[in-house]
């Protein structure tokens, strides 16, 4: 469908990767509501996954009880919903990550504070 | 079969309104919450002039209820003698 | 004793027929659609616009008595209320806070609504409609100037009332509502009024202002109560403009009946993802509570507009496309509404707490499929870890759905443990929604969207620094440089109530009220 207008109704769009430090990642932890919702990260397409464990996450959830009992070997990954398993030494890119892409993770046995998902 | 609802603000100018809706739809529920009140109604509702004026004695014009009036559902009839609230007119 | 006349006077029909009838014209110079350029784009439409007519046959002079009644009976009372140290009298400080998110958010709308029925009332044709909006955009007008009288006494004793109208540009919350009303104003008439007029008045503004006026009379606030249904009292005229204008449409051409169900499903979704605050407001900042969110929900939402949408099944419309969901979310979204305000209280220019033990045990007896299990638990560990000293504060940006703007904590419908993730690609570039209505809205008119300011966004493209801030600058704080941005006044605008000015100011105040 498209805009119904009285002229040629386009405008570019907003939030293109150029205007950006870097392109964005949405990352969302499952069972894990404390910080409400997926979060919004610049992160350079050629820096390798790894960076996102070791860098990104800490940074975003290290607050978190249930961090520090992460076992990274099981963690399962989701990327736009569809499971996923990303190569840790391969890039964002690499791993079919773009500009704006959603990745979600899910960390077996923890289900946030007071078995509540918090 | 729906209700249809009118609320007033709980005044003395919006009294005799109430009072008048009341005796003129048996069926009215009536709720109170602070500053207001709400009035439910199987289907349809009726406000009269004239009962309006034989509660307080003095002439009334129908459209004065705007400066009482908070909120309403349904179908909207209004004349100089009877303002009507109604679903499936 | 003057002797009443009876004078022969005209019928209220045909006082309205005079007052509203004949005053348009055909133009003479300019071919009619170039005088009126937007009555025929959006598709609907229009064989007779005369058989448009407002029941309650409101004329200009008469309109112009009623509303100055109302007036000096407000202004009355505004004046009362300042006079007698009425900001002494509320139930508590931390009710106020309900009062700045209206100044900051619902207030502007106000605004914004006298300007779209403006012009809705210069762009129609037929002099029944005109009039209806021309009423409609004056109240509006009335409403955005009533409510900033009212509301300002406060901001000489409490924090967070200095600068709405600067906050409403900027601050990432006020995105929500500015974005929703900019989105209507940006239709052409017929979708502004089934925007505005239909889903909003009509079908969603009895959960605005219904219990929540009724909730500032609770709470001591006669200040908010007197304008809230001074305005109200305009409520009724434009709920009725909202339903006649839906019938209007509907009887005039069966061609319009799927372009006007598609507004319906659009309109009411939009409408009902701005309420979350309104949710909240009831359910977490009125210290007196006159009913929850769920039981204003049911009677307004489910039961009204339920009898509502059976009515107008005769002209083929159904229930708008996201009720049943609505419905799903009542149980759900004050409370992680509240949680996100909570941990992003650093961010506000309110403030939030963790409810009492009493309003703990208030919102389970209200909430018993849902309050336990989920919300209580995550409020003690706030409330635990604020009494140690430190408050969960969320630092990340969110992502933000890009239709709602409201930062994407909804749930799935039928499971409140998973957040609802829906997403599109559009030429190219992807974009993120919070639900399959949010992205139904999307998908039907892309072009708009794309154009969405997203904060979260916009303070990652540099666009939310003030001019000269250098964000390469050694120890360059990004939170800070928004916050200097927002022009939030930090210590004393944001973080929590507990500890707040406000609240000190509030006990010292009310304990030197009561000595000398």
């Amino acid at each position: 469908m498209a805009v119904k207008a009285v002229k040629p109704y386009r405008f570019p769009p907003r939030d293109t990767v150029e205007k950006f430090p870097a392109p964005l990642l949405f990352i969302g932890w499952e069972d894990h509501f404390m910080f409400v919702a997926p979060i919004c990260v610049p992160v350079p397409s050629e820096a390798p996954f790894q960076v996102v464990i070791d860098k990104v996450l800490p940074e975003a959830y290290g607050q978190h009880p249930d961090f520090a009992r992460i076992e990274w070997d099981k963690v399962e990954w989701f990327r736009s919903g569809e499971p996923f398993r990303p190569d840790p030494a391969k890039s964002l890119k690499e791993n079919g990550l773009g500009h704006k892409s959603v990745i979600r993770f899910r960390t077996p046995g923890l289900e946030g504070i007071g078995g509540a998902y918090f | 079969m729906s209700d249809v609802f009118i609320a007033l603000q709980d005044t003395d100018e919006a009294r005799p309104i109430i009072e008048a809706i009341l005796a003129d739809n048996p069926k009215a529920r009536l709720t109170h919450s602070p500053a207001m009140v709400k009035i439910d109604v199987p289907q349809r509702l009726v406000i009269r002039r004239r009962s309006i004026e034989e509660i307080t004695g003095l002439p009334f014009d129908l459209q004065r209820i705007h400066v009482s009036l908070i909120s309403l559902s349904g179908h909207i009839e209004e004349d100089d003698d009877e303002f009507v609230l109604s679903w499936k007119r | 004793m003057d002797t009443r006349l009876e004078k022969k006077k005209l019928s209220l029909r045909e006082r309205y027929h005079l007052m509203t009838r004949g005053l348009g014209w055909e133009p003479t110079y300019q071919p009619a659609d170039k005088v009126f350029p937007f009555t025929t784009y959006e598709g609907i439409k229009i064989h007779d616009w005369d058989k448009f007519e407002d029941p309650f046959r409101l004329t200009m002079d008469a309109y112009w008595k009623y509303q100055g009644e109302k007036e000096k009976k407000l202004y009355a009372v505004i004046d009362a209320f300042a006079q007698n140290n009425g900001f002494l009298n509320i139930s508590d400080a931390r009710y106020l806070n309900a009062i700045k998110i209206f100044i900051q958010g619902v207030t502007p709308l106000e605004y914004y609504a006298h300007r779209g029925f403006a012009f809705a009332g210069r762009h129609f044709r037929g002099e029944g409609l005109r009039v209806a909006c021309q009423m409609q955009s004056l109240d509006e007008l009335r409403h955005t100037q009533t409510e900033i009288h009212a509301i300002s006494p406060y901001n000489r004793f409490f924090n967070g009332f200095h600068h709405p109208r600067h906050w409403f540009d900027r601050m990432w919350y006020l995105s929500v509502p500015k974005s929703f009303f900019e989105d209507a104003n940006t239709g052409g008439p017929f979708e502004f009024l089934t925007a505005i007029s239909f889903s909003f008045e009509y079908v969603l503004t009895n959960l605005l202002f219904l219990p929540f006026m009724s909730g500032a009379a609770y709470n001591g606030d006669l200040s908010t109560v007197t304008f809230g249904f001074s305005a109200q009292s305009d409520e009724s005229r434009h709920m009725t403009l909202g339903i006649e204008c839906i019938k209007f449409m509907l009887e005039q051409d069966e061609a319009n009946v799927p372009i006007v169900q598609h507004w319906i499903d659009k309109w009411f979704w939009r409408g009902y993802r701005v309420l979350t605050l309104v949710g909240m407001m009831m359910d977490y900042m009125l210290p007196k509570r006159v009913m929850s969110w769920r039981e204003a929900w049911e009677i307004y939402g489910e039961q009204n507009g339920g009898a509502l949408f059976n009515d107008l099944a005769r002209y083929g419309i159904r229930e708008p496309a996201g009720f049943r969901d609505a419905i799903d979310g009542k149980d759900h979204i004050s409370h992680q509404a509240w949680l996100t305000f909570y941990t992003y209280n650093p961010l506000a220019a309110f403030h939030t707490w963790v409810p009492t033990d009493a309003e703990l045990d208030w919102l389970s007896a209200k909430y018993p499929e849902s309050f336990d299990k989920y919300y209580r638990p995550r409020l003690l560990y706030l409330r635990e870890q604020e009494k140690a000293g430190k408050p969960v504060a969320n630092k990340n940006l969110p992502l933000l759905c890009n239709v709602c703007q409201i930062p994407m904590f909804f749930t799935e419908p039928g499971n409140p443990r998973m957040i609802c993730y829906r997403e599109s690609v559009y030429e190219g570039e992807r974009y993120h929604f919070c639900s399959d209505h949010c992205k139904a809205i999307f998908d039907h008119e892309p072009e708009k969207y794309v154009q969405s300011w997203l904060p979260v966004q916009q303070i990652l493209q540099g666009n939310c620094f003030k001019p000269g801030t250098d964000p390469t600058a050694p120890g360059f704080d990004p939170v800070a440089a928004v916050l200097d941005y927002y022009e939030l006044n930090v210590g004393r605008d944001n973080f929590w109530y507990e500890g707040s000015e406000d609240q000190r100011n509030f006990a010292a105040w009310r304990a030197a009220a009561q000595n000398n």
